[in-house]
This record gives C-alpha cells, structure tokens and sequence, in this order.
C-alpha cells in the first residue's frame, strides 16, 4: 500500500513536471528592456496593417468602447473571457509591456506576469507571426491613443478558472511554432498560408472543437460550430460547403475583398471578418489566401445521413409562408434577383447539414458587410417576431427540399432552441 | 366611343399591371426592406406603436439612434445585429432616406387619462416645471413640438407606450445619448406620474398643419445636449 502510494505520488510528480516543462519549452529569454519609446513610422504603418489582416480590434473593442480597450465579452462553453486593453495605457493597458514580453504573448500565449494566456486569444494561431511582423504589431499598439480602462476579470467555471487546468490544457494542445515554407509551392501560396493560418485564424471558427474547446490540428479548417454564437463556420475543405477548389480565384479574392461574390455573400459573423479585417488587405495578400485556400485538400465526405423528412401539414404551411414572405425577394422558384436577392436553389449555404445560420437569418435578419467594394447592400427583414418556431421550421424545410435542394426538413426544436438562446 | 373603350381597356390593363407583384427596382426603398419589415410600409410605424415612425424624423437624429443600437446606448439586439455589419456612411443614407419621407400622420391616439393628469402633461410640454428644474419639452423640441433640424426629433405622432417606454428608459440609464446628455437628466427629474402625464398628453395630440421639424429654435436651448450639437456621434 505504502509502495502504491509512493508510485502514484511519483508519477503526479512526473506529470507535473512534464505540464511544467510542455508550458515553458521554447520560449525565448526576457530581456529587461524598457518599452519601447518612439517606434519607426515604417514599422508602425505595417503594424496597422498587420493588426487588421489579424482582426484585433474586434475582440479587444466592446460595443462603443474605445478601440483596442478591450471589454468585449466573448462567451465560451467555460464562461466568459473579456477582451483585454491593449492601449498602451501603464496601468490597465499594455503601456508597460517591452517587444521581448508582446513578442511571448503571440507566439508562447504568456502574459507580462508570467500568467498562461486562454486560447480564446489564438495564439495557437499567432504562434506562427515571424518576429518581425510580432514586432511591427506592437509598435502599432504604441501609437493607438492610451485609455484608462481596468481589465474586466473573466468569469470562467471552475476548474477552468485554474492556471493548472490551462496547462494541462496547453500540454496536450498547444506547441510553439513557426510558419515552415513549403519549398515545392509558390512564394504566394506560403504568403497565403502565413496569413490563413496565423494572422487570419481562420481555424479559430472554421474548426470542430472537442470538449474541452480544442481540436487536434488547430489549423484544421473543415467546418465547425462556433461555440456559443449558434453559427456555423462551414467546411472550407469541402466543395458541399464553403470549400473553393472550383471557384475563380478572382472570386474568392472579391467575398473576402467586397463580402460578396457570384457564388456566396458573407453574413454573421464572416460578415464582421471581411468588414472589419479582409477589405482592407492589399490585392497581393487576397489574392495569396486565395490561392492557398483553392489549394486546400478536401476532407473526407462523410457520409450524406438520412436527409430528415417533412410532415405534409409542414409542407403546407412552409409553401404557404414562402409565397406570403419570401417569394417576393428570392423568386417563386428560389431563383432570387441577380447582385440583390441570392438565389436559394442549388445554394449551398442552404443546403448545409448544420442548419444553425439559416435559423440566424431568418430569425435576425441580415446584411452583407457595407464594403467599400459593396457600400450599400441590400438586407434581409427579421422574422423573430413574425414567424413562431413551428414556421420558421416549416418555411426553411420548404426551402431545403424545392427546386432541387435535398437537404431535408429543420425540425421546430432546432429553431426553439435556438431563437431562446440568442439574447433579445 | 371607339377611343372611350381603348382608354377603359388601357386603365384596366394597367390595373392588371400594378396588382402583379411589383417589378424589383433598385432603390434605396428596396435596400431597406429590412427596416420597412418592422417599422412600418415606408417607416410610417408598426401596428402595435412598439416600432416608432421613422419617417420624416430629422436625419441627424435618425443617424444618431442608429449609431446609439450599434454602439450600445440604446439596447434592442435585433436592431444592434442587423447595424452591425454596415458602414457608417451607409447608416446615415439610411437616415437620410427615411427623413426626406412626407407622409402623412394617422389621426391622435384617444385617451382615457384623467383630465388632471392631461393638465399636467400639457404643463410640462408647454411650461415645464421650474420648482423640479424641468424645462419645457417646448423649450427644445420647437413650439409646434415637431422638433429641429437636424437632430431633434418631434414628439408627435408617436404612440404614448413608445413615449413612456423611452423616458423610463432614460430614468433607469437603459438609454443613453451622446454627451452630456440632456433627456437622461430631465427624465430623473420627472416623478413616474410626470412620465404618464407627458406621455398622455403628447400621444393625443394631432399633428399641427406644418408637421416638418423646424429649422432653428427661436430661443437658446436651456439645457447642453450631445445629440443636438452633433451632426452625428461619429462622423461618416
């Protein structure tokens, strides 16, 4: 007995020491280096561009709130993480970071004080920046105006709350790394690469995460539901989905340059993506993600399930409610109007096997991002106070099975639970 | 008689014509079904005065409430998720567009309030109250109370619950304008009874013949306001 005790307590010493050492391996040494004072007008000027090609102001900027302040509660099936001030700030802000400590943040997931940082900051994403990009975000950062805003403390659950739950955490998922060219590809497809899997994070949504908010390959990109947001971020790998290995490459340039394209409009939460971060990269960089998203190799199909079948009084309330709300905009057909209505027949966002965005949008409502490519779109009403559950089931299941589209009937569960977890 | 039955047939072919669904015509109108869809055909309001006329509001003040859904002064998630992809300068075409409507006003809502109570609302619009530090509503919103160019908004035409749901709004912090905000102040002056007089008595109200927004207050405005300066919170 007195043996099995010592071996056990042996072995959660090992442990330990293993999640201690998994945390602290590659990381670089801190200098004690004051922040820096006046950064290059180059440096800083690329920064800017870097911190949007990466998105920071959206997660670091409440509704209202001062840019880069942080505040924005990000809810996570762990509780809530709080966007924090990356203003340069000294006291609540970033204002007493050096680039050595910035540089950690990216790519080891640290903070100043040593702290373990939540993978709700993508650093398994950012771990990926050279440190000269590292560098040029920082010395953005020092240039944003400082705003005296204390942190906002995360409410996570326990033991989620542990710094020891995060290492083990980060023991199993998280590994320090950099961007490794691909000699056999071109210098555009590795630029691509740099920027979808690193900066853009792309995986960060378009991801499957296990129960414990993670996924094996952090770059996978096939298609996930976004924790909490009750969105799905479809399959990039997989031409049923958002995959474009058969689209012009001048095509996906434009979605992520305009929001819309022939073939796809961008809504929810992508809509964000573009408006706030893709519509602003150079014609070089979109066209780089292009390429390498085109590029992608298709997941494996699985195996089209029992497409779920619709009751004849669905059927007659669903085509009855198309007529009265929808036809008028998307056609009697589904064909929609070109440039202002997308089609519904044969559209693939229709027709994916998660129908969380279709009930998003018909419940919400929604525009494509007001982009200078496409300043004044079109919108979609809301439907929320409208259409009760059961119609709202009935129309989309309508949609899903006419004109061609075989996708099979959403269910008045699905619409319930979701229209009751979305706040009013 | 030839040329009376091809004019009976031409108006019948076009009565035919317009019945039809109508052709889609890229216009401003069109792009903001999404509006029209709750606050009313061309933003005359919804049926049940929950969703306010928008129509022939000023555009300054149309723009700021946009701006104050998206930037969490005011709270209603349908209206925030829908703004939130659009641009600034988008926002205020949107504003501008629902402005330059000239429709016309539904008669008054008829009222069951007491006729002291009425007394009182009418006090407050048309002299406030001195002793609670409450200017007249008159004082800001013009003497007709069809409010300023461009940023005040009348205070007519819209339903008593939308009216009372706002100023209790504003007591409780709910809603927020830009700084310093003036309604917020008056409204935590005013006791709850204050807020259902002035709410009565304006909802009854019938629109005066001139029902635009005036384009300057006669007098000094007695209280700063941050919308009211503003031609919008940020500028496009």
């Amino acid at each position: 007995m007195k043996r099995a005790l010592g071996i056990l307590a042996a072995l959660v010493l090992v442990l330990g020491a293993l999640v201690f050492w998994l945390n602290q391996r590659g990381e670089d040494k801190i200098s004690d280096a004051p922040p820096l004072a006046a950064p290059a007008a180059d440096a800083v000027a690329r920064g800017a561009y870097l911190v949007r090609a990466g998105n920071c102001v959206s997660c670091h900027t409440q509704r209202g709130g001062a840019q880069f302040a942080g505040g924005r509660a990000i809810e996570t099936p762990f509780g809530t993480i709080y966007g924090s001030n990356l203003t340069p700030d000294k006291a609540t802000g970033i204002g007493e970071w050096n680039a050595d400590e910035f540089w950690r943040a990216l790519h080891n997931g640290r903070a100043r004080d040593g702290r373990l940082l939540y993978p709700a900051f993508p650093y398994a994403n950012y771990t990926l920046l050279t440190r000269a990009d590292a560098d040029a975000i920082y010395a953005y950062l020092r240039t944003v105006p400082p705003v005296a805003r204390p942190n906002t403390p995360h409410q996570l659950r326990w033991p989620y709350s542990t710094q020891t739950a995060l290492a083990a955490w980060r023991a199993l998922y998280f590994t320090a790394g950099a961007q490794e060219n691909d000699a056999a590809k071109s210098p555009e497809w590795n630029r691509g690469a740099y920027l979808v899997r690193g900066l853009g994070h792309c995986s960060a949504c378009h991801t499957t995460r296990n129960a414990l908010g993670a996924n094996a390959n952090m770059m996978d990109l096939s298609g996930g539901l976004i924790p909490m947001q009750n969105w799905y971020a479809p399959s990039l790998t997989s031409s049923d989905e958002a995959g474009v290995s058969a689209w012009d490459l001048a095509h996906i340039e434009r979605l992520l340059k305009t929001g819309i394209a022939p073939r796809g409009a961008t809504l929810g939460p992508m809509a964000e993506v573009v408006l706030q971060s893709t519509q602003h990269l150079s014609d070089a960089d979109l066209r780089a993600m292009a390429v390498y998203l085109k590029s992608l190799p298709p997941s494996a199909k699985a195996s089209p399930s029992e497409a779920a079948p619709m009751s004849p009084r669905m059927a007659e309330i669903g085509a009855k409610i198309y007529e009265k709300q929808c036809a008028q905009c998307h056609g009697d057909k589904g064909e929609g109007i070109a440039g202002a209505y997308p089609a519904l027949a044969g559209n693939r966002a229709v027709n994916l096997p998660v129908t969380a965005n279709l009930v998003q949008v018909v419940l919400g409502g929604s525009f494509a991002p007001a982009t200078a490519g496409n300043p004044r779109p079109f919108g979609m009403p809301p439907y929320a106070t409208v259409l009760s559950d059961e119609e709202v089931a009935a129309v989309l299941s309508h949609i899903r099975t006419s004109w061609g589209n075989r996708s099979g009937a959403v269910s008045e569960l699905e619409v319930n639970l979701q229209r009751s977890s979305t706040p009013p | 008689m030839r040329d009376g039955l091809a004019s009976l047939l031409l108006a019948l072919a076009g009565a035919c014509a317009s019945a039809a669904a109508p052709a889609f015509e890229d216009t401003i109108a069109q792009r903001t079904i999404a509006c029209t869809a709750c606050h009313g055909k061309e933003g005359r309001a919804g049926p049940d005065g929950y969703y306010p006329r928008i129509a022939g509001k000023p555009a300054g003040y149309l723009y700021n409430q946009l701006l104050n859904f998206r930037d969490a002064r005011r709270h209603y998630g349908l209206m925030a998720r829908l703004l939130d992809p659009l641009s600034d300068a988008y926002l205020l075409e949107i504003a501008q567009h629902f402005a330059s409507l000239d429709l016309p006003y539904p008669p008054p809502q008829k009222t069951s309030a007491a006729p002291e109570l009425l007394q009182r609302g009418q006090q407050l619009v048309t002299q406030g109250d001195a002793s609670a530090q409450v200017p007249a509503c008159a004082k800001c919103h013009g003497e007709r109370l069809t409010g300023v160019a461009p940023n005040t908004p009348g205070l007519l035409g819209v339903s008593r619950d939308y009216l009372n749901a706002q100023l209790g709004a504003w007591r409780t912090g709910q809603r927020r304008a830009h700084a310093p905000d003036c309604m917020a102040k008056i409204a935590k002056q005013l006791r709850p009874e204050d807020v259902t007089a002035v709410a009565s008595w304006l909802s009854m109200q019938p629109l005066p013949a001139d029902p635009h927004p005036i384009a300057n207050l006669p007098d000094k405005a007695p209280m700063e306001c941050g919308s009211a300066q503003l031609p919008a919170g940020r500028q496009p």
